[in-house]
């Protein structure tokens, strides 16, 4: 760090202008994200820009998110290090933190301040759970279904309970491949209290609670790995209701005029966004801190919200978000963050999931195979 | 082969043939239209006459199968819209052609004339079967390439295409896939990637395969082992392998550590293949070649080379396709830089479903059997040129 | 040539030996056919064979346990695991300084990773005590600094520890110490780090000179600072607490900062004595448990079964190899289905490719090599779209189900369920594999002469005998060469699987996959892997004693 400030600083002194500044930094970055409409937005609302004002520098998309901590692990293991930043969801931010993978950010000298001169850690606020991570969305896990198999003469389902009643709500449903979040909505729907629901699952007996209530509607669930397989189904009609992240439901209803409906109950909050990976040479640090300055101030976070319904993770872009790019809708009512939609929601606790990942990861995955 | 006199077979055995293959298709138009049983009398009354209208009252066989096609596909219509009416064509077509095919005797055309009528029942039925397997074997290829054209972003048959309503069409992914950066980049890479592997593993494999076709090697059998193992050792295994040693070496994530994956696992065709012609090589040739004072380099390029050269194209092709099909391998060794076609078909599987993959994977097909017939073509015309017969 | 009556040796034209010239030209042909196969043979060696050892390898490694808590382990050989009592003080006081390191080093949730795989809980357990390591000893050492300031003074610190300029040093001590860290974070340490422990005062203070290197290493090398300008680690203090307190004879001491370490130790041994035990109790009350420390020492070996048991739904247990919890036993369940479904796919596989092959091995030329197309074309197409074609025509709003609704085969309730099965995975895969079926078949038919059946036909058979004991039998090694092939082949699928088989139609290395890239249990993933790909091997040996491998044919 010394060096690179000292470097800047004779450089600067030297040579004027913004060509001595590029000299530092490499005129490529790899970015790493999930690939699909989130990637895009985020293409749109930050990187063509940034790539805009800089000429020269190129950037590569990497969809590898999903296995970043497998990836960056191997990566460190030898000691040579391709990517610049990575796009991961909050847990996985923290487990990376954990593991020195990631490197420590100060949020106030390297973020943008907000344009009334908020610091930037005071901007995001409870969002940096990491002092790895810098938050770019809040996005949710929830439930859509469709609204043409909804039985005659029934409401359509408004209550996450819905999805564990055949009942009335007859049909396939398709939920993740992971206890996360199934396990908390299969305790809540068993009648425990959301308060206690962190409780209960840390002993044996409600571990198995949950895995029963999953189990009375198992054969007919249809388990995802990618955001992208619940909209499909649900296109396809295969399934009657399937939780996805709402970004991936937004795009299918607003965009693609599917009959799906959101069910808003219950949605799980989660945060999303970037980290720098550790052992990056001085040259690629200083392109990627300059780029994430800019990826992260208020305007461009409230731009990326014109592509996809993910709410922004700064405070101050929430009044700047506006309509969708191309078709012109408002977009706040979309946000998962609306009042109107975060009437009852379940917030997911990133220190009990870390501490107990692995454990239930076991459980779960022998009680899909039986 | 003796040729069998054709002969036309009387109609008493013709109409209710050709009626109980017309129950069947009945049997699927009545339960579609509701009724299981009439479909079935309908089916073998109406293909029965048919039989014995054409065969005997009418006898002109240009007409009366225009007759039957048109006909069946102005019913089909009528009840079933354009989706019905095609299907009626295809019956239609299908019957005219089947009742003449029996009714003149063409079937026994190819059959020696002492079988018995049993022998050609269970020799059609045969074909029938493998017939079915054919169908079993093309329909997933050909099903996709009707939702390539989809004009919406899922794989599904909309009812649009369903009614073959043009609105329900579009060339939007294939203008998605010539004009998407990632997509021709992923092409680029491809393209770059499999010739180069497929060049690594030609040359190496086909020097191998010729010392192995020697008859005093040591440990051949050995050596062979290892050499094929890249085909056998399960695919994950040799990509998890891969991705751990290859980081280690600073390969991980860079072309040539893809290349060198890749030429790894086409190994094993190219020594297959090559050495399977190199069983019917002529060793006397090269000894011959040296007699007359050609150094062995000489002799390789001039004597062995082009005879071996079928063995090794195919080997080759093989190698390619590999190289131009293989996933996951790729997904762990490359990285953004390294992304393949198949990497970015992946991707549209898992991230973000968008039936350009089918686009993609229609062109390739298209590919393939043009590739394929040439080859094929090319074959034939080399047979006429060197005067074999084609069997 | 003339006929020779004497018994000497027979001699070739230039009047050596026929037989060692004979002998000779065979060295030399072998030696040409191995040079022309030694590139390959390194190729392959390098490119392949060592990566997958190098991954196997990984099933049967557990140095993360030793090289991470190297103190703690060798203490804890002392213990005796079958008391259900902790273990000592000096074990906890090892554990002090190893977590501190590498909660340091930020490997500690690695281990925690490591073991929690074998004892539910320990991840969090040492999450949690990296985070509050500090915790142990505040206020020893906040008494310390009170006393005196100079105890939070960098300076002071690095002169006490070097013994001041000029003064002899202890280079033996800086090279253990690195060789020890160096195993924790994997970094090169260089022999000149800007510090060298003074040997005075490692005589004196042992400990405090240890953990004041491995402080000087890791700060110099890890985060490149200078070693001077860096306050020491609390673990330091704590060292320099426990070794005043140990009852040194500082009075023949005379280098820098005496006057200060007397003083310390007269404040270091009115102290209430350092608890180790209590403050990781105090931290995570798994501590206490017995049943941890087991595990911990039960994998403190370099070498470790456990992946391997642990992939046979077995676990290590101080008395021995016990099966796992039913509710977490899976492996068996997934290596019986594998072998089940992929011999289910062997099967369809014959049963289709039999008919095919036998028709293109008796039609003519021509028309056999246009039908080859319809066989190759699949084989062709990317596997990724077969497959997803599979998922097109086998979802319940499929292709067929469509079809069969339409014809009014079933009713629109009543759609099949064919696909997130083993229905859907076996059908998918005969599909995918079965051109692998038909190639070997119809090379082997192909060299059928069609005349044993005719000849058969003639003298008296049926066309069944004649088919059945004439034609079959010599069909048989097409059948063997195919089915093994394709076995091969299916046991170790993996996309496909995935992408159609649901929860009840995915195979074992599906599992592999998850856990490269999801759960990141790598050690397991490899001990899986090593039993599939002893598996294959089997079944290759068997192949090449059966079939030969030289005699796979393709197309």
């Amino acid at each position: 760090m010394k060096l690179t400030k000292t470097l800047l600083a004779t450089t600067a002194l030297t040579v004027a202008g913004a060509s001595a500044h590029a000299q530092d930094m490499a005129d490529s970055m790899t970015l790493v994200s999930w690939g699909g409409a989130y990637q895009e937005s985020q293409h749109k609302a930050y990187v063509e820009p940034y790539l805009a004002m800089n000429g020269g520098v190129t950037a590569t998309w990497d969809e590898s998110s999903a296995e970043a901590v497998a990836k960056l692990r191997a990566m460190n293991e030898a000691g040579n290090i391709t990517w610049d930043l990575v796009d991961v969801v909050a847990s996985d931010a923290m487990r990376l933190c954990d593991e020195g993978l990631a490197m420590e950010i100060d949020h106030d000298e390297l973020l943008a301040p907000a344009p009334d001169g908020t610091p930037a850690s005071e901007d995001f606020g409870d969002l940096i759970v990491s002092d790895c991570f810098i938050p770019q969305i809040v996005y949710s896990t929830t439930f859509g279904y469709r609204t043409d198999m909804v039985p005659a003469g029934t409401e359509p389902p408004s209550s996450v309970c819905d999805v564990f009643d055949l009942e009335t709500y007859p049909g396939k449903r398709s939920l993740q491949k992971r206890p996360i979040d199934n396990m908390e909505w299969a305790l809540y729907c068993d009648g425990v209290e959301k308060d206690d629901i962190y409780d209960v699952l840390s002993t044996d007996e409600g571990v198995d609670r949950a895995l029963a209530k999953l189990g009375t509607i198992k054969d007919q669930v249809v388990w995802w790995s990618a955001g992208a397989e619940t909209p499909q189904l649900l296109a396809d009609g295969e399934v009657f209701m399937g939780s996805t992240f709402n970004g991936r439901l937004f795009s299918a209803i607003a965009e693609q005029d599917q009959p799906i409906g959101m069910l808003w109950d219950m949605q799980s909050f989660d945060l999303d966004g970037w980290i720098v990976p550790t052992g990056l040479s001085e040259d690629r640090l200083a392109r990627v801190l300059d780029f994430l300055r800019f990826a992260t101030d208020t305007q461009r976070l409230a731009d990326q919200a014109k592509y996809i319904s993910y709410g922004p993770a700064r405070a101050s872009s929430a009044p700047l978000v506006g309509q969708h790019a191309t078709l012109g809708i408002d977009m706040a009512p979309h946000m998962p963050t609306d009042p109107a939609n975060a009437g009852n929601i379940h917030i997911y606790d990133y220190e009990w999931w870390a501490d107990n990942r692995d454990d239930l990861d076991a459980k779960f995955q022998a009680w899909l195979a039986q | 082969m003796t040729v069998t006199i054709i002969q036309p077979k009387p109609i008493s055995f013709v109409a209710p043939v050709v009626g109980i293959a017309g129950a069947f298709a009945g049997l699927f138009v009545g339960t579609a239209q509701g009724s299981a049983l009439i479909g079935v009398i309908g089916g073998f009354v109406l293909t029965a006459a048919l039989a014995f209208l054409w065969l005997t009252v009418l006898r002109n066989e240009r007409i009366a199968r225009w007759v039957t096609t048109l006909g069946m596909a102005a019913a089909g219509y009528l009840t079933g819209g354009l989706m019905g009416g095609l299907v009626g064509l295809i019956f239609g077509w299908l019957f005219g052609w089947f009742i003449f095919w029996l009714g003149e005797g063409r079937y026994r055309a190819k059959l020696p004339p002492y079988t018995t009528p049993m022998q050609v029942f269970l020799h059609f039925g045969f074909r029938v079967l493998c017939g079915l397997i054919f169908f079993f074997l093309i329909t997933p290829i050909v099903v996709v390439m009707p939702l390539s054209f989809n004009a919406q972003d899922f794989f599904t048959f909309t009812p649009e295409m369903l009614r073959l309503d043009p609105e329900g069409y579009s060339l939007k992914h294939y203008r998605d896939f010539f004009t998407n950066s990632d997509w021709q980049q992923a092409m680029w890479n491809s393209l770059s990637i499999a010739p180069m592997a497929t060049f690594l593993s030609v040359s190496f494999g086909t020097l191998a395969a010729i010392g192995l076709s020697s008859e005093h090697v040591p440990f051949r059998r050995a050596i062979m082992a290892i050499l094929i193992s890249p085909m056998i050792v399960p695919l994950i295994i040799s990509a998890a392998g891969m991705y751990f040693f290859y980081s280690r070496l600073g390969l991980q994530g860079t072309y040539w550590g893809v290349v060198l994956a890749h030429a790894a696992l086409g190994i094993p065709f190219v020594i297959i293949t090559v050495t399977a012609t190199l069983v019917g090589f002529d060793r006397s040739l090269t000894r011959a070649a040296a007699n007359m004072g050609a150094n062995p380099v000489t002799t390789f390029f001039r004597v062995q080379m082009p005879l071996i050269l079928p063995g090794v194209i195919s080997g080759g092709l093989f190698a390619f396709i590999t190289s131009f099909d293989e996933v996951v391998v790729v997904l762990f060794v490359g990285s953004a830089g390294q992304k393949t076609l198949p990497w970015q078909m992946f991707i549209g599987l898992r991230e973000q479903i968008s039936p350009t993959i089918l686009a993609v994977a229609t062109i390739l097909v298209t590919l393939s059997i043009l590739l394929l017939s040439t080859v094929e073509l090319l074959r034939r015309r080399s047979e006429r040129l060197r005067g074999l017969s084609p069997g | 040539m003339s006929v020779t009556t004497d018994t000497g040796p027979v001699l070739s034209a230039d009047g050596k030996p026929l037989k060692r010239s004979l002998n000779k030209a065979l060295r030399a042909q072998k030696l040409r056919a191995l040079a022309l196969i030694a590139p390959l043979l390194i190729f392959v060696l390098v490119t392949f064979i060592a990566p997958i050892a190098d991954m196997l390898f990984r099933s049967v490694e557990n140095q993360i346990v030793s090289n991470t808590m190297p103190r703690t382990t060798a203490e804890l050989a002392e213990w005796d695991s079958d008391t259900s009592e902790l273990p000592g003080d000096n074990v906890f006081e090892a554990l002090y300084t190893d977590i501190f390191l590498a909660a340091e080093a930020k490997k500690h949730t690695r281990l925690g990773s490591r073991l929690n795989y074998e004892q539910p809980g320990v991840s969090s357990m040492f999450r949690s005590t990296g985070r509050n390591v500090d915790e142990i000893g505040e206020d020893q050492i906040k008494a310390l600094e009170d006393l005196n300031g100079a105890w939070e003074d960098e300076t002071f610190w690095f002169t006490l520890m070097t013994g001041g300029d000029g003064a002899e040093g202890n280079p033996s001590l800086l090279k253990q110490q690195a060789a020890s860290l160096s195993n924790l974070t994997e970094s090169v340490y260089p022999a000149d780090i800007g510090f060298v422990p003074g040997q005075a005062i490692s005589d004196l203070l042992p400990q405090t000179a240890s953990a004041y290197t491995s402080f000087a290493l890791f700060s110099a090398v890890d985060n490149g600072d200078v070693v001077a300008e860096e306050e020491p680690w609390a673990a330091v203090k704590l060292a320099l607490i426990q070794d005043l307190r140990s009852g040194v004879d500082l009075s023949s001491y005379s280098g820098p900062g005496a006057a200060e370490l007397a003083e310390a130790q007269d404040l270091a041994t009115s102290l209430p004595p350092v608890d180790f035990k209590a403050g990781f109790i105090d931290i995570d009350e798994e501590w206490a448990d017995a049943e941890n420390w087991t595990t911990i020492k039960m994998y403190s070996p370099d070498f470790t079964s456990g992946y391997f048991l642990n992939a046979v739904d077995y676990q290590k247990t101080p008395d021995g190899f016990a099966p796992r919890p039913e509710d977490e036993q899976i492996y068996n369940t997934l290596f019986q289905r594998t072998l089940f479904m992929s011999l289910m796919i062997m099967g369809s596989c014959i049963l289709l490719g039999y008919p095919i092959a036998y028709l293109l091995a008796n039609l003519p030329m021509r028309t056999a090599n246009l039908l080859m197309i319809l066989v190759l074309l699949p084989f062709w197409t990317s596997l990724l779209v077969r497959t997803s074609a599979w998922k097109v025509m086998l979802q319940q709003q499929g292709v067929i189900n469509d079809t069969l609704v339409w014809l009014g085969l079933i009713d629109e309730a009543g759609r099949l369920v064919m696909i997130n099965n083993q229905f859907g995975t076996i059908v998918a895969m005969t599909h995918i594999l079965l051109p692998f079926m038909i190639l070997p078949m119809y090379s082997v038919m192909s060299t059928i002469p069609q005349t044993y059946v005719r000849a058969a036909k003639s003298l008296g058979a049926t066309n069944w005998t004649a088919f059945w004991r004439v034609y079959f039998p010599q069909s048989v090694p097409g059948i063997g060469a195919g089915s093994i092939l394709v076995f091969i082949l299916a046991i170790g699928y993996y996309i496909t699987p995935e992408i159609v088989g649901g929860t009840t139609g995915t195979f074992i290395s599906n599992r592999i996959a998850y856990h490269i890239s999801s759960s990141l249990n790598w050690g397991l993933a490899a001990a899986l892997g090593s039993i599939l790909l002893v598996a294959v091997l089997v079944l290759y040996w068997a192949y090449d004693k059966i079939v030969g491998i030289d005699n796979v044919k393709l197309g």
